[in-house]
């Protein structure tokens, strides 16, 4: 009896030894020069936020292709390992943990949105793995997580645009009127934050819910403040509503919209009621018109060429940001041989990047690298978009 | 004075997208004691139908109409022979619950036929907005509350005058006794779902133009014409026009003297004291009883 167990004891520890030994000795084996880099990417690829997720999944392969088919880094081919979280902060916990324990990927891209990346940060943290959120939210690199970055345009930026054309234009008694989501809350705390760094004073502040239909009560109760500007923060279709709704009332008072309708869909949607709104927007939907000498022209047009010609459908500012995610990641790994440390270390120290979303310019206390420039303020005329001065 | 109107205008308006929705809870539940939580989504369905028909393939506004109901309704016949009707064990809560998976599957299919952006199509009549006495109110509240009222009054006429409406209301009452006197009950049912969400459909066309409709409209839609119909009393026709109008002038009217970021709760809150005071709504036409 105690001769068997000893048998099985030592036909154990054989086992194990010898699985070590194979474990040990694979690396080695394997040509690691020839071994793929994974980077792996959590998109809201389907669900409410799909229309975020779904451009950004499309463009890092797209990314992800045309960096392989210049070589790869040093080498080595990238593969992307991309995961859909269906826009649920803890499918994208999940994710991240199975980007991280199962597919040992070298960096995260992602994820889409600004409670889905916060979910993800900790994660990412633990792991010490670097992440590029896509999200515009300010509290994913506020305060600074050292392994975490973003690509997209902050509200921060998008309301310094604002106010710095309201301060040119002369115009101090504000209105605001925001959606009650995670997107308008930040955008109402930013516009609140900043009123007096630009010398503005709030007169009014009203809300409305994101699948309301009429507005008017909230305008009746702005036009009575009399304010010299309305500001609007939502998406579609709320801000298309206070659009028309303004009409309606016949207030003329200069209306200001976020960067969050800069879409064709809002002059769909808002029709002649559209005419005359200024909002700020990322370079993307204004490469047509932009002047040669703007040092983003060529790469937002080669992106939305190569992205157009390859989907069949409109490029957005939103694949932009996994654009960019992964461009900068690959400037990152340039001879660290996919050492996470030195990827962290090279992401922090990148400067003048120019990218589909703005120039990036990274630091120790700047993990989204943007500055106010990343956005241009448009006007919508006569059906498109005028850029003002 | 000028506010106070617009705020009501502006609740009137609400109030009868509301007061139509809460129309169409009201008539299933009067006539099979059922809830359809999936009838927002046919709301929905309407609306997006509306839109197709008028902007892509340039159908005038009155056969569009026509066409959306008859489309929508159908769309409930097959919802209740197929979904409602095959339940081997139907007790209230099973097909409650099978309403609410239905309502999941519909905005799923809509999304994948119409996708995630949202619509715009024009008022009925091109009329600028009516100006009284400074407030001013788009023709197509006019619209909306002339059609919702329309529905009510046919509604009532179908009950009281008809001998398929009373027949309807015999199943509702007691089925068995309804089968004996010679009610195909199952018809009856199958009716009642059709009419219902034909009403749900157009609903969906006249609020098409004012309200840019999505494939994700229909939830917060049903909720609140849910809502409006347990205001003004489940099963009541005219309690919840009633209902749906309450509603919406209450919420204008908070929004105005109080604050826009109650609206919803304001809404919420009022069921929830009306419920308290008069569980059976404010015209109850039916017994409450609690599971």
């Amino acid at each position: 009896m105690s001769s068997k167990n000893k048998h099985r004891i030592t036909a154990i520890i054989a086992g194990i030894l010898t699985a070590a030994c194979l474990m040990l000795a694979s690396p080695a084996g394997a040509d690691s020069a020839k071994d793929p880099i994974k980077i792996g990417g959590i998109f809201s690829v389907t669900g409410p936020a799909s229309f975020l997720g779904d451009p950004e999944r499309k463009s890092m392969t797209m990314a992800i292709d045309q960096i392989n088919e210049a070589g790869g880094i040093d080498g080595r081919m990238l593969e992307a390992v991309i995961y859909d979280t269906e826009g649920d902060p803890s499918r994208a916990v999940m994710n991240a943990r199975r980007l991280i324990n199962r597919d040992n990927v070298t960096a995260i891209v992602g994820p889409s949105l600004t409670p889905t990346s916060l979910a993800a940060v900790p994660v990412a943290e633990r792991a010490r793995v670097p992440m590029i959120s896509c999200a515009a939210g300010n509290r994913i690199t506020e305060p600074i997580k050292p392994w975490v970055f973003k690509t997209a345009q902050s509200d921060i930026h998008a309301v310094s645009s604002i106010y710095k054309h309201l301060q040119e234009n002369d115009l101090t008694k504000i209105a605001i009127i925001t959606v009650s989501d995670s997107f308008g809350e930040s955008g109402r705390d930013q516009l609140i934050e900043q009123a007096d760094d630009f010398g503005l004073e709030l007169v009014v502040q009203e809300n409305f819910g994101v699948s309301d239909t009429d507005m008017t009560a909230q305008l009746t109760n702005i036009r009575r403040a009399q304010p010299d500007a309305i500001i609007c923060w939502g998406t579609n279709p709320g801000p298309a509503v206070v659009a028309r709704n303004i009409d309606q009332l016949d207030i003329d008072i200069p209306l200001y919209m976020s960067h969050g309708v800069a879409s064709p869909r809002f002059i769909d949607l808002a029709g002649d009621t559209a005419e005359g709104i200024l909002l700020p927007t990322g370079r993307i939907l204004v490469a047509d018109i932009l002047p040669d000498d703007d040092p983003q022209k060529q790469i937002l047009k080669d992106y939305i060429e190569a992205y157009e010609t390859r989907f069949q459908e409109p490029a957005s500012a939103f694949g932009g940001y996994a654009f960019d995610a992964i461009n900068l990641l690959a400037k990152a790994m340039k001879g660290t041989d996919g050492d996470k440390n030195k990827i962290r270390d090279n992401l922090e120290n990148i400067e003048n990047h120019v990218g589909i979303s703005g120039t990036f310019n990274f630091s120790e206390t700047d993990h989204n690298g943007l500055a106010p420039d990343a956005f241009v303020m448009v006007r919508i005329q006569d059906g498109t978009w005028e850029l003002v001065d | 004075m000028q506010e106070f109107l617009q705020y009501f205008f502006s609740g009137m308006t609400n109030g009868a997208i509301y007061g139509v929705i809460a129309l169409g809870f009201s008539m299933l539940y009067r006539s099979t004691d059922l809830i359809n939580f999936s009838h927002g989504e046919f709301v929905m369905i309407g609306a997006l139908t509306m839109v197709t028909l008028t902007m892509g393939f340039r159908i005038p506004v009155l056969p569009a109409i026509i066409m959306t109901t008859i489309c929508v309704a159908f769309l409930g016949l097959l919802f209740e022979r197929l979904a409602i009707r095959t339940v081997r064990r139907p007790e209230p809560i099973v097909l409650i619950i099978i309403t609410v998976g239905a309502s999941i599957f519909l905005r799923g299919t809509a999304m994948l036929i119409w996708g995630k952006d949202a619509y715009a199509m024009p008022s009925f009549t091109p009329h600028p907005p009516i100006d009284i006495a400074g407030a001013r109110l788009l023709m197509q509240s006019i619209w909306i509350i002339t059609i919702s009222v329309l529905i009510a009054g046919s509604l009532h006429f179908f009950y009281k005058k008809t001998l398929a409406g009373k027949a309807m209301h015999a199943c509702a009452i007691n089925k068995q006794a309804a089968w004996l006197v010679g009610i195909p009950f199952k018809v009856m049912i199958l009716l009642a779902f059709g009419i219902s969400t034909g009403m749900g459909g157009v609903a969906g066309t006249i609020i098409a133009p004012i309200t840019m409709p999505a494939y994700d409209m229909g939830t917060m839609l049903g909720l609140k014409g849910f809502c409006a119909a347990m205001l003004g009393g489940l099963g009541s026709l005219w309690g919840s026009v009633l209902g749906g109008f309450l509603l919406g002038i209450l919420e204008a009217l908070g929004v105005g003297f109080i604050s826009s970021g109650l609206k919803d709760a304001m809404a919420f809150l009022l069921l929830l004291l009306v419920l308290y005071f008069r569980p059976g709504g404010i015209i109850s036409a039916v017994s409450v009883k609690r599971f």
